[in-house]
């Protein structure tokens, strides 16, 4: 976790100028946190106190909860619940996997050969998101839709056969399958991978680029001995930035997919706002944050960069 | 020669880019296309026939101009709020040393690195057990707290990338504390503020998941998009999504090109 919370600025180059201690000014910062950090406790921190107290109460909705430190409940509900927390994880990952592999390209035809079209790509990417992200969801409904031109085509390419033997779409459908929930997924939070990309690779001087082929490297070799360990940053907030929300959505699940589809946010969802059982929402609520802070931890780790945001 | 196989190959970047392109506008043109059609359910999935009805009436349908208006409040106050709290924020981290800045930094890290689920069931969590009527403002405060990390992002981001030594000069030149703050400081820390207030203005508008856990009974238009989706969704739903886009599209142009103006106008 102190990884995740690595103070961006920490390499700043320029120190805050030094302030002559007079009681006055010292106090400044403080007021200028207060009201935004008081904030932050009350309705962030707060209330992650109060679910972890509720995921440890029993009773029911008509005698009330108490607190009966009855930490069976998060047992009960991990096991209970495990094929949708890997549903979970399996689908974010694989819409991860499929947004860096699907970004990587368009980030670099933007940064390096657009030319005077960048600004009009840049906008191109973004401008989808003044559209509410549900209505473009129920989008994919019509594109999708059983008989329809996209899911012809498809069968006839014998895509359909592929995606049948593996088991995410079935038959001659793709709503209501995996299928169709990764590919809501992917696009939905494609451009939270495309931007970051961007920005990273924007940053590398071509000169690079000239200079490994002036040492007899070739396109291949550049991309993968200079150009994509430069956008490594990108990579990895990209991938961060598109994995966390994926894994507890529920939107793309309920809207494209069916009751075989159920990822984890679904589950709590219902269980808080539809089965009204508390302590189990909570402490599902928990083991997912609890799960993505790890895998996220590790990942940082393993990338090797703290240089995030 | 060139043959086509070489040419595919040199192209293959352009070629994958440009269909990543499609595969996020494709589904803007469906909702524009599908603005404009007749369907004979209750739901605007399958093509009919072409029709202007849902254009000339885009509050014909109950309850949804009201939910509109009920986002854009929401987020204007949302907005205001964020830009202020979080603008104090960024200013603190980033001219001033304290004590507990690694506490503070990760308090504002922590909201932008985990499933917006989690703080909505917490904070659901919050209000239920404190007995508070959810609504108009249980969404505002929601709103407030996961647009604020966002701001500090965006606000420090710029206020970084200053050369302190104009404040400096401003002062040996005699302005005061407040002074040297409102005509040198936040003129030029204004982009990145204005790049916060914007984009916690677009998360609000468009928020669901928070909004759908802690918003009772009340309808914001992302919570009437999510309950027509089971209900039947009226063609004004993508009457509205259409404008929105374009109006968005429009603005950003006219940005550009009142700052590309200034650009040519200012002396080298």
């Amino acid at each position: 976790m102190t990884a995740v919370a690595a103070p961006p600025e920490a390499a700043a180059p320029t120190e805050p100028p030094v302030h002559k201690p007079s009681v006055r000014k010292r106090l400044v910062p403080y007021w200028l946190l207060l009201p935004g950090i008081l904030w932050l406790l009350v309705f962030f921190v707060l209330p992650m106190v109060y679910q972890a107290s509720t995921s440890v109460q029993t009773g029911s909705l008509e005698e009330g909860f108490k607190v009966t430190w009855h930490f069976q409940t998060y047992w009960d509900a991990l096991t209970e619940y495990v094929p949708q927390f890997l549903r979970s994880l399996l689908y974010a990952g694989t819409a991860t996997v499929l947004c860096l592999l699907l970004g990587y390209p368009l980030a670099y035809l933007i940064a390096f050969k657009a030319g005077r079209w960048r600004n009009l790509l840049l906008v191109l990417v973004i401008a989808p998101f003044f559209t509410s992200f549900l209505i473009r969801t129920l989008a994919w409904k019509t594109i999708l839709a059983d008989g329809g031109p996209v899911v012809a085509v498809l069968g006839k390419v014998g895509f359909l056969d592929v995606t049948s033997w593996l088991g995410v779409t079935e038959g001659d459908r793709v709503l209501a399958t995996p299928l169709a929930v990764v590919c809501g997924l992917t696009y939905n939070f494609l451009p939270f991978m495309i931007l970051p990309l961007y920005t990273s690779l924007e940053r590398i001087d071509t000169r690079l680029h000239e200079a490994a082929g002036d040492l007899y490297a070739r396109p291949a070799t550049v991309f993968r001995k200079v150009t994509f360990p430069l956008s490594m940053p990108g990579v990895v907030s990209g991938t961060l930035l598109t994995f966390i929300p994926a894994s507890g959505d529920y939107v793309n699940a309920e809207l494209l997919g069916s009751a075989d589809t159920r990822m984890i946010g679904n589950v709590i969802q219902s269980q808080y706002l539809r089965i009204l059982d508390y302590p189990t929402a909570a402490a599902l609520s928990f083991i997912l944050m609890a799960i993505v802070l790890i895998m996220v931890t590790i990942y940082i780790r393993r990338a090797g960069t703290e240089d995030l945001v | 020669m060139r043959t086509p196989i070489t040419w595919l190959r040199r192209n293959l970047v352009v070629i994958a880019g440009l269909g990543t392109l499609a595969y996020l506008i494709l589904p803007n043109v469906v909702v524009t296309v599908f603005s404009f059609n007749n369907p004979t359910g209750r739901f605007n999935y399958a093509w009919q026939e072409f029709s202007l009805d849902a254009w000339k009436d885009p509050c014909g349908v109950a309850d949804l101009c009201g939910s509109l208006s009920l986002s854009l409040q929401i987020a204007v106050w949302a907005t205001i709020g964020a830009t202020v709290l979080g603008t104090a924020i960024a200013f603190a981290m980033v001219r001033y040393r304290f004590r507990g800045r690694g506490t503070v930094n990760s308090l504002i890290f922590l909201p932008m690195a985990m499933p917006e689920i989690v703080m909505a069931a917490s904070l659901l969590a919050l209000f239920l057990n404190m007995g508070i009527q959810l609504g108009f403002w249980t969404i505002l405060i929601a709103h407030i707290m996961f647009c604020l990390s966002f701001v500090v992002a965006a606000v420090k981001a710029r206020v970084l990338s200053m050369d302190p030594r104009l404040e400096e000069a401003a002062r040996d030149l005699y302005a005061g504390p407040a002074q040297t703050f409102l005509r040198v400081t936040l003129p030029i820390a204004a982009p990145g503020i204005a790049a916060g207030a914007l984009l916690s203005f677009a998360l609000s508008f468009d928020d669901f998941i928070i909004t759908n856990f802690n918003s009772g009974n009340t309808v914001t238009f992302p919570m009437f998009v999510w309950g027509s989706a089971q209900r039947g969704t009226p063609v004004q739903i993508n009457v509205i999504g259409t404008a929105m886009f374009v109006i968005a599209v429009l603005v950003v142009l006219a940005g550009q090109t009142i700052g590309n103006r200034r650009k040519k106008a200012q002396p080298k």
